[in-house]
């Protein structure tokens, strides 16, 4: 049923409303929000309404099919792995600690990365363009080869694997803002800010930064999806997460062991991975695509 | 009585520093004019002669090499002083306004840097000023891109009449408006000098209305001033080549329009 406005009223939309209404129109990003908000619930409740702990072991049922097998259970959903721990309790808890982490992380990236950033955009001269050369050329590297560099001087374990991802993606942070900057910085709305009397950081926390917002999350959804994959192939190569865990990719790397007899307990973990990426990648395509539909206006 | 403004041997001259040597870049010889309470003064010339950089230099977005800006006969020490007093309007209005924040806190961070009021004071004060460029109250939850060319320009206006000042530099404010816009955005700064006092200087190259509104005229031709004097013998009796070909230019036009 289409809305009937009642009132001679007109409704002006802010810019980010504007962006958001865009993004609506985009069904398939819509659908990847949807998804995405699943696993955030998920993340949240899952925990409490699952009967088993990640670490119980059930020695009556080792390797249990899904209930939608012939042979499986309803009791484990998911069915079992290897020493008869139940996979949709893992599942929910890899998901938590994946999810969970790689969010904390680019937070913790996007707060530090936009800061320096922000200060290398408005400084001028030496410092400014050492800072811009030096982050470019680390830009090069990639993420998850920095973070296995880091990982090898920190040793393993998640908090280290979760420190050195932090700070592979810091550059792209520093990279997006700093040009942002720069270019708002040139626009003439800075120099009448200017001409009303207002400091530097004044103007770039209430002329820049409103600018910049929907730019962040842009880039920090573009830097959760890789964040995720990193964790994941950390705690695969048996860097990050190690083994008891329920990280996702740590129990990636346990199940490739039973890999031919109980395929299920490598395809659920791989699955949600797959499915959290494609959801983040896709949110962060639509919302890319309505910034630019609104900008071109 | 002093005159409201007074510059005197203002001089700019913008160094190129390059690893190869210095480049001469653009200079401002040196000028001097002065600007009474409610007169209204025009800076003509081409392109690239000098007349945005004056404007930038009067508000100070750059800083002069030599000489000096007085208002009402004394110097101006404090930045926020200047600020307050002489207030630009910019040639672009739409990159001038930002384009993330609505017109009401557009026009009160200069309430918020340069005065005391509470925020009670400052929303009367915005719907005040929205009211006298002819806008409605209602506009200060509007964002840059829901208005019109005309309502831009009218913000504009706002913007830089809301801290009372003396002097209002102008940098082409009719140049992107429709004939009907212009003459509406013209009546309306006329009228609000009138009633306000206030000294206005803008730059055009419409000589039209140079000629129907400014009381006088600079002339300058690459950063020299060539001429400056009452409108009325500018347009009559141009002495320098370079302002009468300007003048002739526009004649002509006006010949083939009649």
């Amino acid at each position: 049923m289409p809305k009937s406005s009642f009132y001679n009223e007109e409704l002006y939309p802010s810019p980010m409303r504007h962006t958001w209404n865009e993004f609506q129109r985009n069904h398939i990003a819509l659908a990847g929000l949807w998804c995405l908000g699943f696993f955030v619930l998920l993340v949240l409740l899952g925990p409490w309404l699952l009967p088993f702990g990640p670490l119980d072991q059930n020695t009556e049922a080792i390797l249990l099919p899904p209930a939608w097998d012939a042979n499986g259970d309803v009791s484990h959903l998911f069915g079992t792995d290897g020493i008869g721990r139940d996979l949709l309790t893992r599942v929910v808890h890899g998901c938590q600690i994946t999810f969970g982490a790689s969010l904390f992380l680019v937070l913790l990236a996007m707060l530090i990365g936009c800061s320096i950033g922000a200060y290398a955009g408005m400084s001028r001269g030496l410092r400014a363009s050492i800072i811009n050369h030096l982050l470019d050329a680390i830009m090069a590297i990639p993420t998850l080869l920095i973070a296995i560099i880091i990982v090898a001087i920190l040793g393993t374990g998640l908090m280290n694997s979760m420190w050195a991802i932090t700070l592979a993606l810091i550059p792209q942070f520093i990279h997006h803002t700093r040009d942002m900057v720069r270019r708002e910085y040139k626009k003439e709305y800075v120099t009448a800010a200017r001409l009303d009397g207002a400091s530097e950081l004044r103007i770039f926390f209430h002329s820049i930064l409103p600018n910049m917002i929907e730019m962040l999350v842009v880039q920090a959804t573009m830097a959760l999806s890789v964040a995720i994959l990193d964790i994941s192939a950390l705690g695969f190569l048996s860097l990050g997460a190690q083994s008891p865990s329920p990280e996702l990719g740590a129990m990636l790397s346990d199940a490739l062991e039973t890999a031919y007899v109980a395929p299920w307990s490598i395809s659920l973990p791989g699955a949600a991975i797959f499915l959290m990426v494609l959801s983040i990648n896709l949110v962060g395509d639509g919302l890319r695509t309505a910034l630019k539909n609104r900008l071109s206006q | 009585m002093t005159p409201l403004l007074t510059v005197s041997n203002l001089s700019y001259c913008k160094k190129d520093k390059s690893w190869f040597g210095k480049n001469a870049g653009f200079r401002l010889d040196p000028l001097s004019f002065e600007l009474k309470a409610g007169e209204t003064m025009a800076i003509m010339g081409e392109n690239g002669s000098g007349k945005s950089l004056l404007a930038k230099l009067l508000v100070g977005v750059e800083r002069p090499n030599a000489g000096e800006i007085l208002l009402n006969g004394e110097p101006l020490h404090h930045k926020r002083q200047r600020f307050q007093a002489i207030r630009m309007i910019f040639q672009h209005t739409k990159e001038s306004l930002n384009p993330a924040l609505t017109l009401g806190s557009l026009l009160e961070e200069p309430l918020i840097l340069n005065t005391e009021l509470d925020s009670r004071a400052r929303k009367r004060k915005i719907e005040e000023t929205l009211k006298l460029v002819g806008m409605l109250p209602e506009h200060q939850f509007f964002y840059r891109h829901m208005l019109s060319e005309g309502q831009r320009q009218r913000v504009a206006v706002a913007r830089a009449l809301i801290l009372n000042p003396q002097v209002l530099v102008a940098d082409e404010p009719f140049a992107a408006l429709d004939p009907s816009v212009r003459s509406q955005t013209v009546n309306l700064l006329m009228k609000l000098q009138r009633d306000l006092g206030l000294g206005f200087i803008f730059i055009s190259h419409n000589l039209g209305i140079v000629r129907h509104i400014s009381d006088r005229i600079l002339v300058l031709e690459e950063g020299k001033l060539v001429e400056s004097g009452k409108t009325d013998v500018i347009f009559n009796w141009p002495k320098s080549d370079y302002t009468q070909r300007l003048i002739h230019a526009y004649q002509a036009l006006i010949s083939r329009d009649a």
